[in-house]
């Protein structure tokens, strides 16, 4: 059984931002939406470093305890999505997301707040595979098409990787082994460790 | 008489109808989703995989992470 999961190699990535650019592109994200962005840490200080972040997927995701209404669901991947149909907008999974992927479109009147957006590990959403309804609402449905992320595959340094967790992280572990540094997989533990974010360190979970 | 009073009654029945108040519910927890593995049912994919077959999907989804993300693959 495959489980889907990112990770970003902050010693590869050079914040070219295509990631985020074949992110808005493949599903037409609308202006003030990001699903996918690149942060850069210590910036212009020697050492700097880069991470594309967007929805992990988390094993445990808080989004998906915290929705009022129930309208996250996790396919058998592992990819968390939502139902737009259900979501009404409240904003809980946005503060609860240790990695601010909950965005939400602000086109309405007096800026009022529409349905979540986020990643959807290009995995579309409940409507039917494939379908104009499912792009409409949550963009192109690659993982259906026997394809993987627009935003890994169009990585330029290849640093972002998405796919089965064995795989990327196999991949992951040839590269720190070869450079014989830079293990840091930033994120991983947050989303797919044991140590769940929110967690009192030494506590009993 | 009686045809008159048909003429009537029936016309403001039916404006009542339009009155009714359609059922609005909130609707709870998430739809089932369709499993990625069943495809899109069109020839618009990968091709390498037969629609349907989740085992094929799954070895599609690691032979295209090998080939397209593990660049020792190309230099060895």
């Amino acid at each position: 059984m495959a489980r889907m999961k990112f990770v970003c190699d902050s010693e590869r990535c050079i914040e070219c931002n295509s990631c985020v650019t074949a992110c808005k592109n493949e599903h037409e994200v609308p202006w003030g939406v990001n699903r996918r962005r690149v942060v850069t840490l210590n910036d212009g200080v020697p050492g700097e470093r880069s991470v594309s972040v967007a929805c992990m997927h988390c094993s445990d995701a808080p989004c998906m305890a915290v929705c009022p209404v129930n309208c996250f669901y996790r396919t058998d991947e592992g990819v968390v999505l939502h139902d737009k149909d259900v979501c009404i907008g409240c904003g809980y999974c946005s503060y609860a997301c240790p990695f601010g992927a909950p965005q939400f479109p602000a086109a309405g009147t007096f800026g009022v707040r529409g349905k979540m957006d986020k990643c959807t590990f290009c995995a579309g959403g409940p409507e039917a595979n494939g379908s104009q309804a499912e792009f409409d609402k949550y963009g192109r449905n690659r993982l259906a098409e026997g394809k993987l992320p627009a935003c890994a595959e169009m990585c330029s340094t290849k640093a972002l990787l998405a796919g089965d967790g064995d795989v990327v992280a196999d991949i992951f572990r040839n590269r720190v082994v070869k450079r014989g540094k830079g293990a840091e997989a930033w994120g991983w533990g947050t989303a797919y460790g044991s140590k769940q974010a929110g967690q009192p360190a030494g506590g009993k979970s | 008489m009686n045809k008159r009073i048909v003429w009537v009654v029936w016309p403001c029945l039916a404006l009542l109808a339009a009155c009714g108040e359609r059922q609005q519910t909130i609707s709870q927890d998430a739809r089932a989703d369709t499993a990625a593995f069943k495809g899109t049912g069109m020839p618009y994919a990968a091709p390498g995989w037969k629609q349907g077959d989740k085992g094929s999907w799954e070895q599609q989804l690691k032979v295209r992470t090998q080939m397209g993300q593990n660049d020792y693959n190309k230099v060895q």
